[in-house]
């Protein structure tokens, strides 16, 4: 019997975004499942951003904490820092100082750190929130003023604050982060309340929460491949745009990118599993549909680089 | 393909005998469609009927045990593209290679490794499972002196014997034919030799060609001399090659029952960049390998690929779980705060992280609620006050802690009367409902 490929096309296809004004980046666009380049169209690399926090990294594991120690104390110069040392080619500036319970800092403080790190930059911006959804709709909401016209994705919005954050998204012609808690109905959903406010389905970006390598990657990693295959063959709008994963947050505050090695010695050298942490769990992100990465060790933003080299 | 009941019906003597236990042999088709019921069950089923309906029941990915024994491994029977599907079934193994122009110690080191590899992790006992050693000297002698010596020193840990010279894998099979070694290396150049080779020793056979065309032929070719059990590789070496490769060999067995594809896969990814290894074996778990070679087996690796493996492998339909204990968070004294959840994992992972975040050493009481999250446990009738109560009881912490407070999760509020009723002398606090709230709550405990 002799072998035909089976290759499979699809009648939908996922939205193409660029952010960004003077350098921009461009991700999704592609009409198969991640790297099917063999069998349809797979028109850019998916973006790695850095990680940058409006607050000293205090809580950091000190593998990734040491790498910004002479930057980390001020947003413009690590943003810099990333541009220009690490070749960034975005900049997610998560505003972490708002939190209530960090520094409660005012939605005018968040603006303009905003307008300093914009100022310093010229790659895309990715603004986050402190994740306090009441806190975040006034922080958001500044923001996205701060950074008209600057092509910004704003996050992220969830159920209980997407109102005030879409509608500032899209007076200022931002993109924007619509997250929800792994569960694809719920992502649908949120979606389709976004949209119905007038926002443009094509400038949206899906965050169905991310999960780090052994605390429950496997749900981030089927809800996406659902996700993707929802956009795919059920040409299904509401399921089309492309998807963060915000893998950094999630990898760096569980026990194997902070147990010593002499504490755990059956687990090997901290610094290289920290690393390979972050790296295989955006790997696998990347296998399941993840167009947009928001990571923090630069080894580890590398190797996912060479990655993705290899399979492109 | 599997057949549906209708086909099936057709093959079968529709005489409604009522025999097989079915009162119609309409009825027993769609069980055997369903594969709830087994066609000897049919006392009059013909011969032809049986050979189409087994060959079509047969699992699309032939079963194929690597080794012999506790540390076998069992590849293949794989049924979907997507584990959100159905369970993958049978997780890939790892294995080291091992080339036999290494010096001895160099040989040692690495095998005591993967003796040494075994790791604990949620109950599951994980390990590198296989060494692959090659033939790198291109002499046979050399081959089978290493290959021995192997055996002897790790006696249990599956082989996998790489050579393209007939001579130098039976030099190296006579001695571990017991094992149910795999011998990998039969190419269009010596397919009828290595078959030979494997038959005589019932090793199973790892064939290589360029593309899946050729592929596809050449184990059609090796079948036909009398060897079943294949393990295949496309050639694939780049990350691209080889999700293309893995992407159509799956789904011509899957989805187009293409037998001559229908077996296990195993993948190369050994770089000199140990990092980049780690992720070129990240696609080789998530993306269909049934063996995975490496070049190294360092610890850190080996714990981020052993739980990629894990997570990508479980259930998706059963709930994960974790055991029921009290872990401690931090270094906990005896004044610190006590709390409770149920043992859904998920729920474990996103509270004990956020009490992580909070940086408050603290007691976190997993209660056995079969794996279900607090609300549907408190609907299910498996986290209520009596249970909770006796776990605290039974669980000895009193004698470890100076206060008695426990805090309870905010969505069951309800139950702090009832908890307090049945622990006598214990304050039950009610916390925050989702768990992000955890860190400003237990902030303002200390």
């Amino acid at each position: 019997m002799a072998f035909a490929a089976p290759k499979e096309t699809f009648s939908g296809k996922v939205f193409e975004v660029i952010i960004g004004t003077d350098k921009t980046a461009v991700f999704g666009g592609e009409n198969v499942l991640s790297f099917h380049a063999f069998e349809g169209n797979v028109p850019h690399r998916p973006v790695i951003a850095y990680e940058v926090q409006d607050i000293v990294p205090d809580d950091w594991p000190e593998t990734v904490k040491k790498v910004y120690d002479s930057v980390s104390g001020d947003p413009v110069t690590w943003a810099k820092y990333c541009q220009d040392t690490l070749n960034a080619k975005a900049i997610a500036l998560r505003l972490l100082s708002t939190h209530p319970d960090r520094e409660n800092r005012s939605p005018e403080d968040a603006a303009k750190t905003v307008k300093d790190v914009l100022a310093a930059i010229n790659v895309p911006l990715i603004i986050l929130g402190s994740n306090h959804a009441e806190k975040d709709s006034s922080v958001l909401v500044a923001v996205s003023e701060a950074a008209k016209d600057k092509n910004c994705i704003i996050g992220k919005a969830q159920e209980g604050n997407y109102k005030t954050i879409a509608a500032a998204a899209m007076a200022n012609n931002h993109k924007l982060i619509a997250m929800s808690e792994l569960d694809i109905n719920l992502s649908k959903q949120l979606n389709i309340l976004i949209t119905q406010m007038g926002f443009d389905k094509e400038k949206l970006i899906t965050d169905p929460m991310c999960s780090a390598l052994g605390y429950g990657l496997e749900y981030t990693y089927s809800v996406m491949e659902r996700i993707r295959l929802a956009a795919l063959t059920q040409n299904d709008a509401t399921m089309q745009p492309p998807m963060l994963a915000d893998v950094g947050m999630y990898v760096w505050k569980i026990k194997e990118t902070q147990a010593s090695d002499a504490e755990l010695p059956l687990w090997g050298s901290l610094a290289e599993r920290g690393i390979t942490w972050e790296a295989v769990t955006a790997a696998s992100l990347l296998m399941s549909g993840a167009e947009l990465l928001i990571m923090r060790h630069p080894e580890a933003v590398k190797a996912v680089e060479k990655f993705i080299d290899e399979l492109m | 393909m599997a057949l549906t009941g209708v086909e099936i019906f057709k093959l079968l003597p529709k005489t409604n005998c009522k025999k097989c236990g079915h009162p119609t042999c309409l009825a027993f088709a769609m069980k055997l469609a369903q594969r709830q019921a087994s066609l000897d069950a049919c006392p009059d089923v013909s011969e032809e009927a049986k050979r189409i309906l087994g060959e079509a029941s047969a699992p699309p990915i032939r079963p194929i045990t690597l080794g012999a024994g506790d540390k076998a491994v069992k590849m293949g029977e794989e049924t979907v593209l997507f584990r959100h599907e159905k369970k993958f079934v049978n997780p890939c193994a790892f294995a080291v290679e091992v080339k036999d122009s290494m010096s001895d110690d160099e040989i040692n080191k690495v095998v005591d490794e993967v003796l040494n590899s075994e790791i604990d992790r949620v109950g599951q006992k994980l390990r590198i499972d296989a060494i692959f050693v090659s033939n790198a000297s291109n002499d046979a002698g050399k081959f089978e002196s290493v290959v021995k010596g192997i055996a002897s020193k790790a006696p249990a840990v599956p082989l996998i014997i790489s050579t393209n010279n007939p001579a130098a894998a039976e030099a190296a099979l006579k001695n571990i034919a017991d094992k149910k070694p795999l011998l990998y290396g039969a190419d269009e150049s010596n397919a009828e030799a290595m078959a030979n080779v494997a038959k005589a020793y019932k090793a199973s056979l790892g064939v290589t060609a360029r593309g899946l065309d050729a592929l596809s032929a050449l184990t059609e070719k090796i079948k036909g001399l009398g060897v079943e059990d294949i393990v295949l590789d496309s050639g694939a070496r780049s990350a691209k090659e080889m999700l293309e490769a893995n992407t159509f060999i799956r789904r011509a067995a899957i989805k187009k029952n293409f037998k001559a594809l229908g077996y296990p896969v195993i993948t190369f990814v050994q770089r000199d960049d140990k990092m980049l290894e780690s992720l070129v074996a990240t696609l080789g778990v998530t993306k269909y390998s049934s063996i995975v070679v490496l070049s190294s087996i360092e610890k850190w690796k080996n714990l981020a690929l052993f739980t990629l493996r894990q997570n990508i492998y479980t259930d998706p339909q059963v709930p994960m779980q974790v055991e029921q204990k009290i872990y401690k968070i931090g270094e906990p004294t005896p004044e610190s705060p006590l709390t409770i959840t149920t043992n859904f994992s998920l729920t474990y992972f996103i509270v004990s992280g956020e009490i992580e975040n909070s940086k408050v050493p603290c007691r976190l009481a997993v209660m056995d609620c079969e794996g279900l999250s607090v609300l549907t446990a408190w609907a299910a009738g498996k986290f209520t006050a009596s249970k909770i109560a006796q776990f605290i009881q039974e669980s000895g912490i009193e004698n470890e802690i100076k206060h008695k407070e426990l805090i309870i999760p905010g969505y069951v509020a309800i139950l702090s009367g009832a908890i307090e009723d049945k622990l006598p002398g214990w304050k039950v606090t009610v916390g925050p409902r989702e768990a992000n709230g955890l860190p400003a709550f237990l902030r303002s405990k200390v």
